[in-house]
């Protein structure tokens, strides 16, 4: 049942992304001349179907250009670069593992922090529970799902949870915040703390609940060029394409923060 | 009356074992790859033991964590190793010895958990016995008990993915070993359960030793379905591959550590077993 | 001393057993395995052995089996001691567990992973013992065998003659109604062998049970049991007393077995027409189809036509192997036989293959008996 769903959606979004791919194609001319050859942008997971989409756009803009996404965890990321992953592009969910990537000398120039995201209370559709906020997460018998701390969501959740000043024990604490929003989906948890962001991916399953104690746990997404990177100039205009009026546009529709 | 050689067959006994022949030459086209096969397998061990901060060692096993997780570890794996016992040994019996229609494709079954995913695996436990699962979801409403996030939920999940190793070995025991000793206990006045129970087991020991051993080290390094399933929350369900791997996280020496404790503690139970279940051959 | 020839087959019990008393083992095995037909009536009495012959491939094993319960009838029936245990048209069957018999197998089978002790002591145990008195009863059985020594002992420290006397007691430990050996010797080499066969004998004196003794080695046969019945392709050929069966072979199977030339033809008087067309003059008189057997030990050998001998014809020599002290010479001709001489005599005829020769029988050491009562599968 949650497969089916899922493929659905997937394939809705491949309809949206080609239609809306080819509605724009004709006149639009390349701005900044030749932006040419593979571009390969290694991605934090939950940037996976914004960036996507960005990297449509950007073909489409640039007709010599094809753009490469490798999508997992910001950490497994940063290892793979460090260890000479040939990658032009670095998009990290967490301003730690751009340290990582930066302080062994892998990063051209400074990285900027390109959108923000927040946290929010992800319930099953239509909030069974009646959740509006942290309090109601309390109860022993609720069951939440947080990141584990190790992870950039489980870090902020402790953060935001601190803030708040509530205790919250949850039964699992998941090792990325797809992982505790499945939970949500397949209903196992009443209650997950994950991003915004993904919570708009899963609109069909899940509800966002936004509280007011997330504000102080707002975690930036930071982009950079790699120093070795094959294709430094494209590189170099896609990071610019991210921070544009259509990136960041795409990307605010896809639930993130503007920096 | 005269020894009627002329048709007496000398009844076909079987030839002395062939004593094996010590040629000091080992083949290269045997030793080459055989070489290549360890250093293939250890060297990825070398290379955590070269990364290993020795310094801070005694220091990072000492944190509590370490301890929890490790216990954990060895307790759901050998849990999760009786569980596939109990219920393993006898399905393998039923694959080896009783010719059902559709032997076949049970045998298939069998080995779907190897060539799931694991994490497929936890999501497919979930489906049924997550608490809005078909089996799990009449456990939580009937008892209030839910599976998932629970230590048994850990064990559940290394069962179901170390089960085919047990199965499969066991299996494979049961078809070497000879049936006419059952037929000779079934003459005796032996049942087919006291049969089982008193002369294959003992038969197949080795098998199962070995399957059991196979099983235990599967559940033990058991990750995807783990986490998918059981979730992930110190002393109850984080085994240490949940640790290493959110360690791995942060802090890559911290997780080298954890690797280096699981491995060790790993190899010192299976050595040990080994010399006592499986004898020195 | 003749056997009293009967038609397996017609009468599910066979008259072939000449002593009365209550059988205590009433069969007619009936087993259809593809192409194959076992079909055997055999009855055993108290404390009788009976050892059942054949090549391989006549359905020993199989009669073995279904005795044991190990594979069920198609037809016939099988009571042991007053009781139905398989009988297919009554839907009678009884699982192998359940049949008061034990089975001293070719390879003994002896449980690899317990000792000499409760190898013997399964049995009992099974039989609702506790332990300790399965094991007395065990240990009992091993020092009537011999074994008392080696109770401790797990098989792979058992020299094959060892062996064999625990499977013999293990079996004999159930006090079986029924004791079955499946080729009990032909695991040892020959002097073991030796042994071991005058101590089983000892044992199945003692049995007060049946028991049939699967073989096709005449030796265990004669020495052991007291009545033979001889199959081939899953029929009687030939069944008796020992000295009947091995004086009067019906087959070339037994005659194989018992080392006779054996020859059908048809007799008038003292003459007998053999197939090959050669006459014979016997010692015995008769009348219609017959059957003429003699030792290889009575054919002569000669360089020249003998004289003065009625029974005399040319032969050409096959083949010569060493056959005891002398050497075994096989002969073509209106008639193939087996003829033994001494190495003297082998000096004198320089026999090799290709090599013609006169052969020559006496009269007086012919058997002549009639065919016709021959059982034909």
């Amino acid at each position: 049942m949650t497969a089916r769903r899922l493929a659905l959606s997937a394939a809705m979004m491949m309809v949206a992304l080609t239609g809306c791919g080819s509605g724009e194609t004709t006149d639009q001319r390349p701005q900044g001349g030749a932006v040419t050859g593979a571009v390969t942008v290694f991605a934090a997971a939950s940037l996976t179907e914004s960036f996507t989409r960005i990297g449509e756009d950007f073909e489409t803009a640039n007709p010599g250009a094809r753009v490469t996404f490798s999508f997992a965890g910001s950490s497994a990321l940063a290892h793979q670069i460090n260890q000479g992953a040939p990658a032009d592009v670095f998009a990290s969910a967490s301003p730690a593992n751009m340290t990582t990537v930066v302080d062994a000398g892998n990063g051209d120039g400074n990285p900027s922090v390109f959108v923000r995201n927040q946290l929010v209370i992800a319930v099953p559709d239509g909030n069974p529970g009646r959740v509006s906020g942290l309090a109601d997460l309390t109860p022993p018998d609720v069951k939440v799902a947080l990141c584990a701390e190790q992870v950039p969501c489980g870090a902020a959740a402790v953060k935001a949870l601190d803030a708040a000043g509530t205790e919250l024990i949850p039964v699992t604490l998941e090792q990325d915040v797809k992982a505790a929003l499945s939970k949500v989906r397949l209903d196992e948890v009443d209650a997950a703390l994950v991003y915004r962001s993904d919570v708009r991916a899963a609109d069909e399953e899940v509800d966002g609940i936004e509280f007011p104690e997330s504000a102080g746990a707002v975690n930036d997404y930071p982009i950079v060029v790699l120093k070795n990177a094959p294709n430094g100039s494209a590189a170099r205009a896609f990071v610019e394409h991210v921070l544009s009026g259509p990136g960041q546009a795409v990307l605010a529709a896809a639930g993130f923060q503007a920096p | 009356m005269s020894r009627p050689d002329l048709v007496t067959v000398t009844p076909a006994r079987s030839a002395p074992p062939p004593q094996s022949r010590r040629t000091g030459r080992i083949p290269v086209a045997l030793l080459l790859p055989a070489a290549l096969g360890l250093v293939f397998l250890v060297l990825p061990l070398a290379g955590l033991l070269i990364r290993t901060p020795w310094s801070t060692l005694p220091q990072r096993l000492t944190e509590p964590g370490v301890l929890t997780a490790l216990r954990l570890s060895v307790q759901a794996a050998t849990l999760a190793t009786l569980l596939c016992l109990v219920l393993g040994v006898p399905l393998a019996w039923l694959l080896a010895r009783i010719d059902f229609p559709g032997r076949r494709l049970v045998r298939a079954l069998v080995t779907v958990p190897l060539v799931l995913p694991p994490v497929v695996g936890g999501v497919a436990l979930l489906l049924v016995f997550g608490r809005r699962g078909i089996l799990g979801g009449w456990l939580d409403s009937a008892f209030g008990f839910t599976l998932p996030f629970t230590t048994a939920g850990v064990v559940l999940a290394e069962a179901f993915v170390a089960m085919p190793f047990l199965v499969i070995a066991v299996e494979g025991a049961l078809r070497g070993a000879d049936v006419r000793y059952e037929e000779a206990a079934a003459t005796l006045g032996a049942g087919r359960w006291t049969t089982f129970t008193h002369v294959t087991l003992p038969l197949v020991a080795p098998g199962i030793a070995a399957g059991a051993v196979l099983c235990w080290a599967r559940a033990l390094g058991e990750f995807g379905a783990t986490i998918t399933f059981a979730g992930n929350f110190p002393g109850r369900t984080q085994t240490m591959p949940l640790a290493v791997y959110l360690a791995l996280e942060t802090d890559l020496e911290a997780a080298i550590v954890l690797s280096l404790v699981l491995l060790t503690v790993s190899v010192a139970i299976l050595a040990s077993l080994r010399d006592r279940w499986l004898g020195s051959s | 001393m003749t056997g009293d020839p009967n038609c397996p087959g017609v009468d599910p019990s066979p008259p072939g057993d000449p002593s009365p008393g209550p059988a205590v083992l009433d069969a007619h095995l009936v087993v259809d395995r593809g192409t194959f037909r076992l079909d055997l009536p055999l009855t055993i009495r108290p404390g009788e052995v009976v050892a059942l012959l054949g090549p391989n491939g006549a359905g020993k094993t199989t009669a073995l089996r279904a005795l044991a319960g190990l594979l069920s009838l198609t037809g016939g029936h099988l009571s042991l001691a007053g009781r139905h245990l398989d009988h297919p048209g009554r839907r009678i069957w009884t699982p192998t567990e359940q049949r008061p018999i034990g089975v001293v197998f070719q390879d003994y089978l002896l449980f690899p992973h317990l000792t000499a002790l409760d190898n013997v002591a399964f049995g009992p145990r099974r039989q609702g013992l506790d332990r300790q008195r399965a094991r007395q009863r065990a240990a009992d059985w091993l020092t009537r065998v011999g074994l008392a020594e080696q109770a401790r002992r797990r098989p792979r420290h058992l020299s094959g003659g060892q062996a064999q006397r625990v499977a013999l007691a293990r079996a004999l430990a159930v006090e079986p109604a029924l004791l079955l050996l499946d080729e009990p010797l032909a695991a040892l080499d020959a002097r073991t062998r030796l042994d071991t066969r005058a101590q089983l004998q000892r044992h199945l004196a003692d049995h007060p049970g049946a028991t049939l003794l699967v073989t096709h080695d005449l030796i265990d046969a004669v020495v052991l049991a007291d009545r033979l019945v001889v199959i081939e392709q899953g029929r009687v050929v030939q069944m008796g007393d020992v000295a009947t069966v091995t004086a009067q072979p019906r087959t070339d199977y037994v005659a194989r077995l018992v080392g006779l030339n054996l020859h059908r033809g048809r007799a008038d008087g003292h003459r007998v027409l053999l197939a090959g067309g050669l006459h014979l003059v016997t010692g015995d008189r008769h009348e219609g189809e017959v059957l003429v057997a003699f030792a290889p030990s009575a054919v002569a050998l000669h360089s020249v036509r003998p004289d003065g001998s009625p029974n005399s014809w040319p032969a050409t020599i096959t083949g010569v192997h060493r056959h005891g002290d002398n050497l075994r010479v096989q002969l073509d001709g209106p008639v193939t036989v087996a003829a033994d001489v001494t190495p003297g005599a082998a000096a004198q005829l320089r026999p090799a293959p290709g090599r013609t020769l006169w052969a020559a029988v006496e009269a007086a050491e012919t058997r002549v008996y009639p065919a016709s009562a021959v059982p034909t599968g």
